[in-house]
């Protein structure tokens, strides 16, 4: 007998309370695009201000919600998951995002294109990664990833706002197209993928289906075919969006035309949300999915074979590139390996958990590591987007010294040298890889590591052992850009020095 | 026994984290002079620290000594967690390495007092920190016992490494600098996955025993079952197929390819005649006195202890790539036109006499090994520093261009003469000691053949052809090349300062050697026995 639901049982049901992080900045965006309406052209920095309001808010909440660590809730009838995986990613989408506001302040303000609409854009993108690091049902995933991803390739394109015909107007609008065009591909692909997996399981709640594909994949049907399929569609969705080989094409040329910031923004958003919900699909989902000798090898296989193609082509194509935006979306492309890394170390029984929570760690490190490295270059770019070679940053450590000892210290830590936290997350991945006996896959991470310290140390040859013949380069950037800079040191640093930290906060992360 | 509190070990590391903190706050413009000072200053009190350390530490106790041990980190590795550890102390050889970075520091600083690339380069400030950085990171080295944590003071080195070449070297010291990073963490990082298996099989990175934990050390060698503890269950042949097939093998390639490439071992040696020509003076004493130490030291401490069935199966393989680099190292030294690069080519001469040493696996040849590294460190660094001397003043490093150099500068021809035939061996100085002992060393290893021996003993011999030549041409006959200002003949009063420390050394071990021989006797048996039946 059907009953009514109450409003209690409703509230019950829905446990919107251990949503509130996610859900509250969806709300606040909201009220930011009306208050930005009517403020008044001279109080125009009052939305970036508003904005890392809410972002505090926001971080306060998470705290208030997930500090019962051990605490897994169930929200939204069981298709969102608040638990310490959700909380630890959340904290990092948070503080990208505000170091993401930061350069943009400053960004939108050299360019001459200040709209509040792009802080609202970003607001609503980060909500929809925090709605994806929860994600427990794949209805939620694609939801939350369009929400991520729509407001991303409008600010793609935000350049071409001012239209003056000006390159950079150009290709920002070219970045914005194809990144909608390529994402729209990509989400096709998830759908259809979901569409499959829900055809051979009948649910998508990631959890049902666990208990469901160990039983449909152990014998030879028809459903057995559309899952695998279905799961293989999920990966490609999902490996467009983090920007895998040989699902990456996009990604140089999205991320050279894109605003600085807004690139710095995605490149660290779109892949934590990519990766979360990666996570959750294979290990909570997909465990079991094709079953050898009583351990789930097929896409571990799979996994492996795409983590190494990502590293090898992501590492030695950014050797070639002069361009450091570009540089820096191909070094993107190679940490991406190096999480997909982890995430195949997952595949082995007894290591998921220790593997999801390297990948976490390198997330983190990642995090502040390449916003950093962005915010630098960003610092240096000219009004008219050139500056951003790498020879631009020649004789750097005379004209700019903290700026090019800020950048050494991002560049060591993403070629993951030790007291820096890429070497925090590198160690914890290999370590996981080690763990669940992929030896071939951790020899050639860290082989293509030296590899990536040949472009990366090209940077600090050019900032310290080379001077510029020029002239000295005036400092361009506001202080808003320089609190970005020193927020993302601080992480790089303290992260890598006292390993605890990292190691501590994600100690009861638990996905499986 | 707690370990948790403040030890000696762990003051003498930080002292030179104090010194750059320090440097860190001052004016490069302003207090331009005093910033020698202070790096200076720093390098003298770790010195003293590291002096006090020998005071306290106690020759007949086994093991570690001066110890600390705090957790710094709980890693998660599947179901288990694993420690990763602040674990400092010293034995006989950490201890007479620590003795020698902090002696060659005060000297590699007083050497760059008042050099020319400051004129050149600037930048003075950034140079004492970076000298700072690797004091502190090669103390770290020889002291740690935790591998995570001993891999993070290893890569540390490169980066203040990178940058003294990169920025105050010669004409092509980009490429120096480059491939010194990218060939030494090639190696290198491929030991991170050995350490990483390591820790994974044995559930821990600590190497010895403290406070309750098992070291994996003491785990290798208590083992007590079927095969060794890396290869529980051996092949059924596993006597032909060890080298190539059982794990212990493989980690022990693992590490010993990152010592290997800083050795260097001889086919990894080619990023350091680059790297040695490049580097400003005290760069290359710090590289060839202690830097390279780091590898020998490294294949002593962990290769021998923790794999000891894969040293044996190794042993002759890598002595004789030790032989082939003394002689080859030799045969190239002659050839040079380049005084740096002759000096150069020579440590890989040298410290193929060390690898022959450590891999005749008996308490001689370790102790002679270990000595060794002292002695070049010593004698190597001081041809270095005249080498620096020298090109401060006529600006070449050819050998042609120079020529009578005594007779106008006889004091600096008298102390080079002495570092030169101490670094060829001449008896009652400190080379003769360390290689005659490691020469009896290989002789009596049951792991190596009497060829072994014969051929390094051609080593000695050729040494002295090739630093006889360095010295003959730049030294005796006419003076070719009259410096335009007169006073720079007279040798300054940091160039006198920093050459007496080194006099007084090679002396003390030449004449004295037993001193130091007692500070290694236990730790050098104790490792030996492992290779005794």
């Amino acid at each position: 007998m059907f009953e009514t639901p109450t409003i209690a049982d409703f509230l019950a049901q829905s446990n919107l309370s251990s949503t509130l992080p996610a859900t509250f900045l969806a709300l606040w965006t909201l009220v930011l695009v009306l208050v930005d309406l009517f403020l008044p052209e001279e109080r125009q920095r009052w939305t970036p201000i508003l904005a890392c309001v809410g972002l505090g808010i926001c971080f306060v909440a998470n705290l208030f919600v997930y500090s019962p660590a051990e605490s897994e809730q169930i929200a939204l009838y069981g298709m969102f998951v608040a638990d310490a995986f959700t909380g630890f990613l959340n904290v990092v989408i948070l503080v990208a995002t505000l170091i993401a506001i930061l350069m943009s302040w400053d960004y939108l303000n050299r360019a001459d294109i200040h709209r509040g609409e792009y802080y609202v854009l970003a607001l609503l993108s980060s909500a929809g990664a925090m709605f994806m690091v929860g994600a427990n049902d794949l209805i939620i995933i694609f939801v939350a990833l369009e929400l991520l991803s729509i407001p991303l390739y409008i600010l793609a394109a935000f350049r071409s706002i001012k239209n003056d015909g000006s390159d950079l107007a150009l290709k920002s609008e070219e970045s914005g197209m194809k990144y909608f065009i390529l994402g729209a591909f990509s989400s096709a692909f998830l759908v259809f993928g979901s569409a499959l997996v829900y055809g051979a399981t009948g649910t998508t709640n990631i959890p049902e289906i666990f208990l469901l594909a160990g039983g449909i994949a152990g014998n030879v049907s028809s459903a057995a075919f559309y899952l695998i399929i279905g799961a293989a569609l999920l990966f490609v969705g999902l490996g467009f969006k983090v920007a895998v080989v040989p699902f990456h094409m996009w990604t140089p040329d999205v991320y050279e035309g894109a605003p600085t910031p807004v690139t710095a923004f995605m490149s660290v958003t779109a892949k934590i949300g990519g990766f979360a919900a990666m996570l959750r699909l294979l290990v909570t989902g997909l465990a079991a999915l094709v079953i050898v000798d009583g351990e789930p090898v097929a896409w571990q296989a799979t996994v492996s074979l795409v983590a190494v193609l990502t590293l090898v082509l992501g590492n030695f194509v950014a050797i070639s590139q002069r361009n450091l935006k570009r540089m820096l979306a191909y070094s993107s492309i190679a940490h991406a390996g190096y999480i997909l890394v982890a995430v195949a170390a997952t595949g082995t029984a007894g290591v998921a958990d220790a593997a999801t929570q390297s990948a976490l760690v390198y997330m983190l490190a990642y995090m502040f590591t390449n916003l950093g490295a962005f915010a630098v270059v960003m610092s240096i770019e000219r009004e008219d987007g050139s500056g951003g070679n790498i020879e631009d940053i020649t004789g750097l450590a005379r004209s700019r010294p903290l700026l090019a000892m800020a950048m050494t210290i991002f560049m060591l830590s993403l070629t993951g040298i030790p007291l820096t936290a890429g070497f925090l997350g590198k160690f914890m991945v290999f370590a996981s890889a080690v763990q669940a006996g992929l030896f071939g896959l951790a020899i050639i991470g860290v082989l293509t590591s030296v590899v990536s310290a040949f472009y990366y140390m090209r940077v600090v040859v050019n900032m310290y052992l080379r001077d510029s013949s020029g002239d000295l380069q005036p400092a361009l950037e506001t202080s808003a850009v320089r609190w970005a800079i020193n927020i993302a040191l601080a992480g790089t640093m303290v992260f890598g020095v006292f390993y605890p930290l990292a190691t501590n906060l994600v100690s009861s992360v638990s996905i499986t | 026994m707690d370990l948790t509190g403040l030890s000696l070990t762990t003051i003498t590391l930080f002292i030179p984290m104090i010194g750059l903190v320090i440097l860190l706050f001052m004016n490069g413009e302003t207090q331009r002079d005093n910033i020698k000072w202070v790096a200076f200053g720093t390098s003298i009190v770790a010195f003293v620290a590291a002096v006090l350390m020998w005071v306290n530490f106690d020759p007949s106790v086994a093991g570690l000594q001066m110890a600390q041990r705090n957790t710094w980190a709980e890693v998660s590795l599947g179901e288990s967690v694993i420690n990763i550890s602040y674990f400092v102390g010293v034995d006989g050889i950490s201890l007479l390495l620590v003795l020698l970075t902090t002696f060659i520091m005060p000297i590699a600083i007083l050497g760059s007092f008042g050099s020319q690339i400051f004129e050149e380069r600037g930048r003075e400030k950034l140079y004492y920190i970076f000298m700072m950085l690797l004091e502190w990171s090669m103390i770290g080295v020889f002291v740690v016992h935790d591998l995570i944590i001993f891999y993070v003071f290893w890569e540390v080195t490169l980066v203040p490494m990178y940058f003294l070449i990169g920025i105050w070297g010669a004409e092509e010291r980009i490429y120096a600098a480059v491939k010194f990073f990218l060939y030494t963490m090639a190696g290198s990082i491929l030991m991170l996955i050995a350490i990483l298996y390591v820790g994974n099989k044995s559930g821990t990175f600590s190497t010895y025993s403290a406070a309750g934990d098992v070291g994996v050390i003491e785990m290798v060698q208590s083992y007590e079952g079927e095969g060794s503890y890396w290869d529980p269950a051996p092949d059924e042949e596993e006597d032909t197929g060890f080298l190539l097939s059982s794990v212990e093998s493989f980690l022990f390639l693992g590490f010993l390819v990152a010592f290997a490439i800083k050795v260097p071992i001889f086919p990894f040696h080619s990023w350091l005649p680059d790297a040695h020509v490049q580097a400003p003076t005290a760069g290359s004493v710090i590289l060839a006195g202690v830097l390279l130490k780091m590898g020998t030291y490294g294949i002593v401490r962990f290769n021998l202890t923790m794999f000891p069935e894969a040293a044996v199966a190794w042993a002759p393989t890598i002595a004789f790539l030790g032989v082939v680099g003394i002689i080859y190292g030799a045969w190239v030294s002659y050839a040079q036109d380049n005084v740096k690069k002759l000096v150069a080519y020579s440590s890989v001469s040298h410290l193929g006499f060390v690898v022959l040493g450590i891999f005749a696996l008996n308490s001689q040849g370790l102790q002679g090994a270990t000595l060794q590294m002292v002695n070049h460190g010593i004698s190597t660094g001081g041809l270095f520093l005249i080498v620096g001397m020298l090109y401060e003043r006529w600006h070449t490093k050819e050998m042609a261009d120079y020529g009578g150099i005594w007779k106008m500068m006889p004091a600096f021809g008298a102390i080079s003469l002495v570092i030169s035939l101490s670094s060829m061996g001449l008896p009652g100085l400190n080379g003769f000691i360390g290689e005659f002992t490691i020469l009896m060393g290989s002789l009596g290893s049951k792991y190596l053949g009497f060829a072994f021996t014969l051929i390094a003993t051609l080593g000695v011999i050729m040494a002295a052809v090739y630093l006889l030549k360095m010295f003959q041409h730049v030294f005796m006959g006419e003076h070719r090349n009259p410096l335009s200002d007169e006073t720079r003949y007279k040798l300054q009063w940091n160039e006198i300062a920093a050459f007496i420390p080194i006099l007084i050394m090679i002396f003390w071990i030449g004449i004295q050697p037993i001193v130091f021989f007692n500070m290694l006797d236990i730790s050098v048996d104790s490792i030996a026995a492992l290779f005794a039946p």
